[in-house]
């Protein structure tokens, strides 16, 4: 380490203003800070600060990450065992055959990100932000597993530039950018986001078994397919197509622990997101109807990428809204859309991904009016006292 | 009759009116008008194209006559009788469509009909035409009838070239044989909300060449 940080101290030089290489001084920061604790103190007035900041918060999002990417890995080739009628596999095997097939997708999303979110610091003169490195993680988890990588580099290219950098970078954006990635490949590239075929590894090109159909459990669902449907507990283990790192509800979980109790991720929102989903699903089994309306309403729960949004997603802190009172407000009526999408949309199977999107832009309107709320009860008091 | 004074017709200020509507004045990067029909007809160059020549002789001609006619409007009903010119025309354009050019007049569909609501039509009748001389005023309406669409070509260049890979018509993407190495056209491209992001870039792009546009917070 020693020997690393003589290393680094004696190359500063030239990234200082006026150095060979003054326009990468941020490129040097961000890898100085990465290796080492920073030296430098507060020079002027006293500052409160949390033993929080950012690169701690995105390590342990990166950590409740893991279980869902692990288990995603091993889905990718149970399933595809299951689509070419496979036997001898063992778990490891699987893993190992899912964990290589999901790197390429995992190393272009960060290569795209990462390289965008440097060249736009530099221009800038910010610092490189940490910003990235957990939607690099989520972008590759959301996909499926066959999509094509340039679309792939193409759709992160979008999400970094259009749905953060014009804001600001990091901090700044209105919308979840891993979900901006998806939304742009879904609407970009439908032949690779939807269909029977694109979530097992290898379907798309044929030369599966006779018979065998890759459908999502909310595709089943969508066309009336209920006994086709797998049954509850395998959703809930993961055990099914999807997304790589949403099919487990289980993986998800022990992530969502993780972000709870380190207090990284807002239980808040979680809460009562999975309320405003139960609640919308209860209300369509109670009030009749046929078909889709009657599925029990805890599969929504464990249904495509509802927990995986819930948990990752929704709880974005700088997308979800700010405010206690708000985030209950943005987590329900998250979750009664993605029920309202997904049951009453005749194109969309999924509807986590849309209500997310659609909620990200509502956020600031629901603060604005909980802050207010809060302004004039207090003015009340004061008028009364 | 009042006498009118000879002046020359290629001023520079004449010039200026032909030009700044290309660039610093432009009406949908600079004035934001007219942003509905952009997003609307520029899936192709070719609608895109014929409704950018349709805007301009509608606004030409309008700002024409009621620059001829503006000393004789009664201020307050100006607007109707500026509707009832607009009107006049965008008919006469919309059936000369439908005689000569029948596919593209079908593509573009209701919205020859919509140029009557167009801001920029509207706008310039208003800010320009009801207080300059004909000349001037006709040339106006060329210089913005061109800004509007040199935007929606532009715009509409990209969309059709990103999104059906083609030019014009011409299949260029399937001639440089990329489908072959699994390249796809990009489906949003031809979706509303991607011309608005298009519009958005070139905004952006005239604000970071031109700080003067930046308007202060």
């Amino acid at each position: 380490m020693n020997f690393l940080l003589k290393r680094m101290k004696k190359i500063e030089p030239l990234f200082e203003k006026g150095g060979r290489f003054e326009k990468l001084r941020s490129v040097y920061d961000g890898f100085a800070t990465l290796l080492f604790v920073p030296d430098k103190v507060t020079s002027r007035g006293s500052h409160i600060r949390d033993h929080m900041d950012m690169k701690r918060t995105m390590t342990v999002v990166l950590i409740a990450l893991m279980p869902a990417l692990l288990f995603g890995s091993y889905n990718i080739g149970l399933q595809h065992t299951r689509a070419f009628g496979i036997n001898e596999w063992t778990m490891m095997h699987m893993f190992w055959f899912g964990f290589l097939k999901l790197l390429p997708l995992i190393i272009v999303s960060y290569l795209v990100g990462l390289g965008i979110e440097f060249i736009a610091a530099q221009i800038r003169g910010h610092e490189i932000n940490e910003g990235y490195l957990v939607t690099g993680m989520l972008i590759p988890l959301i996909m499926p597993i066959d999509v094509p990588l340039w679309m792939v580099a193409v759709s992160v290219a979008f999400a970094v530039i259009i749905g953060k950098e014009i804001f600001g970078g990091t901090g700044m954006n209105i919308l979840n950018p891993a979900l901006t990635a998806r939304a742009f490949l879904f609407f970009s590239y439908p032949g690779w986001m939807t269909g029977d075929n694109v979530w097992i590894e290898g379907l798309v090109k044929g030369g599966g078994l006779d018979g065998f159909s890759g459908a999502t459990p909310l595709a089943l669902a969508k066309l009336d397919g209920f006994a086709q449907m797998p049954s509850a507990m395998e959703m809930f283990i993961g055990t099914i197509p999807g997304s790589v790192g949403e099919t487990s509800t289980l993986a998800i979980l022990i992530g969502a622990f993780v972000l709870i109790l380190t207090g990284v991720g807002s239980w808040r929102i979680m809460l009562s997101m999975t309320l405003g989903a139960l609640g919308m699903g209860l209300l369509l089994n109670a009030t009749g109807g046929s078909g889709y309306t009657q599925i029990p309403a805890y599969y929504h729960l464990i249904m495509g990428g509802f927990a995986f949004g819930t948990v990752f997603m929704a709880t974005d802190p700088v997308s979800a809204a700010q405010t206690n009172t708000g985030k209950y407000i943005y987590g329900a009526l998250t979750g009664i859309l993605v029920v309202i999408i997904r049951v009453f949309n005749p194109a969309y199977p999924e509807g986590t991904m849309l209500a997310i999107l659609l909620m990200n832009v509502m956020a600031p309107l629901i603060d604005h009016f909980v802050v207010n709320a809060n302004i004039r009860r207090r003015l009340k008091k004061i008028r009364t006292a | 009759m009042e006498k009118v004074e000879k002046e020359p017709l290629w001023t520079a200020k004449n010039k200026k009116l032909l030009t700044n509507p290309l660039g610093m004045d432009n009406p949908i990067t600079v004035q934001v008008l007219g942003i509905c029909s952009a997003l609307a007809v520029t899936v192709k160059m070719k609608p895109a194209i014929v409704m950018a020549i349709s805007v301009t002789v509608v606004v030409a001609l309008s700002n024409l006559i009621i620059a001829l006619m503006r000393k004789s409007i009664p201020g307050r009903i100006r607007i109707i009788v500026q509707l009832v010119v607009i009107a006049t025309l965008v008919i006469m354009v919309d059936q000369f469509l439908k005689a000569f050019a029948f596919d593209v007049s079908k593509q573009l569909s209701v919205f020859v009909g919509l140029i009557i609501t167009n801001c920029i039509i509207m706008g310039r009748l208003e800010a320009f035409a009801m207080a300059n001389k004909p000349w001037p005023s006709f040339l106006d309406g060329i210089g913005n009838g061109a800004g509007y669409g040199l935007i929606l070509i532009i715009v509409s260049f990209f969309r059709e070239f990103l999104g059906s890979g083609s030019i014009m018509g011409y299949p260029v993407m399937e001639k440089l044989g990329v489908y072959k190495f699994g390249y796809e056209d990009n489906g949003m491209m031809i979706l509303p909300p991607m011309a608005l992001i298009t519009v958005g870039l070139i905004i952006w792009v005239q604000r970071a060449r031109n700080k003067s546009l930046i308007e202060n917070k």
